[in-house]
């Protein structure tokens, strides 16, 4: 297993750095798919500037990144090449050590002992993520804190894994719908039942909660000793929540917030934003047995309806797929999506092109391919949360399904 | 629930798409064909969109004829002298019309010599004098473009410019600078211009700092006459990759001549007649083919073409002196651009209103991307119906087996690596090995750089295709599902770049599709395999370029014999790979690394063991 996976990170770095010295790496660095106003490495560069000249780094409007990443990229400003090579590339394979609750029948010790491969294998040599690579974007980070934070809950250490929530929640606000999933996970590793009348329950959530609600006022307060000043809450949060900055990108919410008019803009806003947030509720009542899966729905969630995505955050949740593979079989689409998501991707650019350098298009075209790829991605995850489910059905009530009169049934999603 | 979810649905889909999937293939690519050809007999007249240009109704006042003679005379005198463009009598008489002057020098070394201009070390000097608009602050422009030394002489061309130049010094109306260009070495010199004027570095042209600019260029107009006297002025449209001016400007150009009483024609032909006939639908389809096949080689068809990809509208108009009875002067023409030039001097913003993307069956009629895009859409489903029936296949034979072991599943994957890697590697040396390698090949043939670098490129490709025969131990294994997998993975390439060709250059994705579809939807291993090799060999795009060369020749009611087809063919390649370089042009990365590794991977397929 070693040996494979050496392998895999070899090649992985070698592409990296290959491209690194290519003339690819300032086009790809410009694409607005892969650099968000969040995320993007020039941005983290025009904040450290400011700083280093005593300004208050969020008084323009240009830098959003939280105050610990720019003493982070403070002391690392000349090696950020090899800080965002090496930043995801071996935590994830740690991921896979956990032993499932399915019976044996469907999915063997056997295959599972290949999963951590592959999972680095399509994280490493994800096209996604070596563009985000290449780009420096600072994604990299944000899936770097909230691998650890999936780490640490496998593992069961609830400290850590609070303290790595806390730190992704703080970075991008989102990741606070990763909560329940953990809490779940980690009630579930306790063997505490979920009843709402159990003492124990309630004794575990509020050390899971009021563990990290302290890391998180611990963090906020740091950073607000780094710089002496809260300025840091409006432009990063508030920027995340209020979406002022409608560059096009890969997300949903730029062409809406360009076209609607400022009187209904706040309702809008807001009735985006709690889409983000709302499927944890029906999500956590149904798959309360299986969090590991709620786990990914979720990232999934966040990755797609976040109000400035790129190509990184769904490089974090495709990552997960090979722990899924056994679903495969009850896969029912997943050729046509595949083949939406990979067109989508290639037509990404030349729609850009189409708009910005030839003029011969306009931002309707942009949007329709940014919509198609969304669809393609819910969709997706829809085909893969029903063959969940399936599969689920299947576990308890046998794989060959017979009617009352001994015909063959079949399963159907109404 | 759907389509998509409701199972028995599926199932009858399914079934139908594997029962009838070669009739359905046959028919969509036969309707494909079928469409391209009935366009047009669909094609609605031209009409100006935009608003600000609307009537014609402008009050010309020049009589540039003998001036413009004139100018053209000594013009033409001086560059005789001194062989190349005349910089001090430019630049003299321009200053003396009143104009602000500057020249800018240039330089470059061609990658490799350019057989057709015969040149190879360039060195020039374009000469521009702009006249600034009385009343605005420079912030746009108009430019009338005149190559100095196209096709030998174009003084006439020259004269004219200065005539109007001169004329135009006078008048009071102009809201945007005019800016009057004379380039040496034809697209060389506009290139160079281009990247000066706009301060970027496309390609690696040498030139000093930029000595003067005027506003934003909103429109170009570039003028080629060879005679005193004319009988038509012809209009060029393609630019370079394919793009084409806002269709505006065209219809602005052909609303003029109609006012001025000038004949105006595209492609050198007088419009068909109206209403619907045999001959007429015969000459439309023939401009409408040629228009295809011009803008399929991504070659600009003039020195407009180059315009195009900074957002300038642009056309070339060239002065035709043919043997008709009824001459016009210069002053007709003048006249034409006085009057086109004093409409574009009235928008408010770019042209935008009308078609960025259409096709001319004939200049008074036009084909928009909503019509003709259905016929590569057609040609498209072929391929996903292909690939569909090849998946179901694939799952099928998944499920028969039950579950393999899982060495063996992934084997059969790393069975695709080989071929694949293969083909692209192919690709990137048929990319890069020409240009870069010539000093190699000058060393070992006795052949001069231009031919060695074309004669490389046939090598390499015809190199590709032996390549299966050596590499089969590698590729032994995978068995049937590996070739069925690898020609899913060869359509989908296949069909990803015609997608993104549809809309980047419309023409050249259609001829690639109606080249390589049919092999690609046809091609398997085993049985009878010679055949489908020879419709393989047939539609490999190197031939299809050949086709191209002959077939254009035909339109061009000029046919030519096989070796002169084989002289221009190679000239073709050659200037395809020039174009990249000086040009920036996109097609010969597109075929070498796009199309070629796509034939490449279903001639594996062919050969699979």
């Amino acid at each position: 297993m070693a040996a494979p996976l050496v392998l895999v990170v070899l090649a992985a770095v070698t592409v990296r750095a290959a491209l690194y010295r290519s003339s690819l790496a300032v086009f790809i660095a410009e694409r607005v798919e892969v650099a968000s106003p969040l995320n993007a490495w020039k941005r983290v560069v025009e904040g450290l500037a400011l700083l280093d000249l005593g300004v208050s780094p969020y008084s323009g409007a240009i830098f959003h990144e939280t105050p610990l990443i720019i003493y982070l990229f403070h002391f690392l400003i000349e090696y950020a090449e090899l800080v965002f090579m090496f930043k995801k590339q071996k935590l994830l394979i740690e991921l896979d050590k956990y032993a499932p609750d399915v019976a044996e029948l469907i999915q063997t010790p056997m295959e599972m002992h290949y999963i951590p491969l592959k999972v680095a294998l399509f994280y490493l040599l994800n096209p996604y993520t070596v563009m985000s690579c290449v780009a420096k974007s600072t994604c990299a980070i944000n899936n770097s804190v909230i691998a650890f934070f999936i780490l640490a809950t496998i593992k069961g250490s609830a400290f850590l894994s609070a303290v790595f929530l806390a730190l992704a929640t703080y970075q991008s606000l989102y990741p606070l719908t990763l909560f329940a999933p953990a809490l779940l996970y980690l009630l579930q590793r306790q063997f505490i039942p979920i009843k709402l009348k159990s003492k124990s329950f309630w004794l575990y959530t509020m050390q899971y909660t009021s563990l990290y609600l302290c890391s998180l006022v611990v963090i906020i307060c740091l950073s607000f000793f780094l710089l002496n000043s809260w300025d840091f809450i409006p432009s990063v949060y508030g920027f995340i929540l209020s979406v002022p900055d409608l560059t096009p990108n890969i997300g949903l919410f730029w062409y809406f917030f360009a076209e609607m008019f400022e009187h209904f803009s706040l309702f809008f806003v807001c009735v985006f934003q709690i889409n983000v947030f709302f499927y944890t509720i029906p999500l956590a009542i149904k798959l309360k047995e299986h969090p590991m899966f709620f786990m990914f729905v979720q990232l999934a969630i966040i990755s797609i309806f976040k109000s400035y995505p790129t190509v990184g955050d769904i490089a974090l949740y495709m990552a997960f797929l090979p722990v899924w593979s056994h679903l495969y079989r009850f896969l029912r689409n997943i050729f046509i999506l595949s083949c939406v998501l990979i067109f989508c991707s290639f037509l990404f650019p030349v729609l850009w092109h189409l708009w910005i350098y030839a003029g011969s298009a306009n931002s309707n075209f942009y949007y329709a391919i940014t919509l198609t790829f969304n669809i393609g991605q819910i969709l997706l995850i829809s085909d893969y949360f029903y063959a969940f489910l399936r599969r689920e059905y299947y576990l308890t009530h046998g794989l060959h399904l017979t009617r009352q009169d001994g015909t063959e049934a079949m399963l159907v999603l109404k | 629930m759907g389509l998509l979810s409701d199972p028995q649905c599926r199932r009858a889909l399914g079934r139908l798409l594997l029962r009838l999937n070669t009739p359905l293939c046959v028919l969509s690519y036969l309707s494909g064909l079928a469409w391209f050809l009935l366009l047009p007999l669909l094609a609605p007249r031209t009409y100006l969109s935009e608003n600000a240009m609307g009537s014609t109704m402008v009050g010309e006042g020049s009589d540039l004829g003998p001036r413009a003679l004139a100018l053209a005379r000594d013009f033409g005198e001086h560059r005789r002298r001194e062989g190349g463009i005349p910089v001090s009598w430019l630049s003299h008489t321009m200053f003396q019309l009143g104009l602000e002057v500057h020249s800018q020098p240039f330089a470059r070394t061609l990658p490799f010599p350019d057989e057709a201009h015969e040149r190879y070390l360039v060195r020039g000097t374009n000469v521009f004098g702009v006249l600034r608009a009385p009343r605005a602050a420079s912030t746009e422009a108009l430019l009338l473009l005149v190559p100095c030394c196209e096709g030998g002489k174009n003084e006439q061309a020259v004269g004219l410019l200065l005539a109007l130049a001169g004329y135009c010094r006078g008048q009071i109306y102009w809201a945007k600078d005019l800016i009057f260009l004379v380039t040496e070495h034809d697209l060389l010199g506009t290139q160079a211009w281009l990247e000066g004027y706009h301060g970027v570095n496309l390609t690696a042209m040498q030139s000093g700092p930029f000595p003067g600019r005027a506003g934003a260029i909103q429109a170009a107009l570039a003028l080629e006459l060879s005679s005193d006297v004319l009988t038509s002025v012809d209009v060029a449209v393609e630019g370079l990759d394919g793009q084409l001016p806002n269709l505006d400007l065209l219809n602005l150009f052909q609303s003029f001549c109609h006012k001025n009483g000038l004949l105006c024609t595209l492609q050198g032909k007088l419009p068909p007649p109206e209403g619907p006939s045999g001959p007429g639908y015969a000459q439309s389809l023939r401009t409408l083919g040629l228009m295809v096949l011009g803008q399929a080689g991504g070659a600009p068809g003039g020195p407009h073409g180059l315009f195009l990809r900074f957002r300038i509208e642009a056309l070339t108009l060239r002065g035709i002196n043919s043997f008709r009875q009824h001459k016009f002067d210069l002053g007709a023409l003048g006249r034409t651009l006085e009057g086109m030039f004093r409409k574009l001097n009235n928008l408010l913003e770019r042209l935008h209103q009308s078609y960025f993307l259409y096709l001319l069956p004939s200049l008074a009629r036009f084909v928009s991307i909503g019509s003709y895009a259905p016929a590569l859409g057609l040609l498209l489903l072929v391929l996903a119906l292909r690939a569909l029936e090849l998946w179901m296949r694939l799952s099928r034979s998944e499920e028969g087996e039950g579950e393999p072991p899982v060495g063996e599943a992934r084997g059969g994957l790393l069975y695709l690596v080989p071929p694949i890697l293969i083909s692209g590697g192919a690709g990137a040396a048929l990319y890069l090995l020409p240009v870069r390698g010539q000093a190699v090949a000058t060393q070992h043939f006795p052949v001069g750089e231009a031919e060695a670098v074309v004669l490389a490129l046939i090598g390499i490709y015809v190199a590709g295709m032996a390549l299966p025969h050596s590499t089969h131990r590698a590729l032994s294994g995978g068995g049937q599902r590996g070739w069925m997998t690898l020609k899913l993975l060869a359509l989908l390439a296949l069909a990803l770049l015609l997608t993104c060709l549809a809309l980047l250059n419309f023409s050249l994705g259609f001829l690639l599709g109606v080249t390589l579809v049919p092999p690609a939807a046809a091609v398997r291993p085993g049985g009878n395999r010679l055949p489908l090799a020879l419709l393989l060999v047939l539609t490999t795009p190197g031939l299809s370029l050949f086709m191209a060369v002959l077939l254009e020749r035909e339109l061009l009611e000029a046919p030519a014999g096989l070796g002169e087809a084989w002289q221009r063919f190679l000239g073709a390649l050659g200037q395809g790979l020039l174009q990249e370089h000086l040009h920036g042009a996109h097609l010969s990365p597109l075929l070498c690394l796009g199309a070629y590794p796509c034939w490449l991977l279903l001639w594996n397929v062919l050969f699979w063991k």
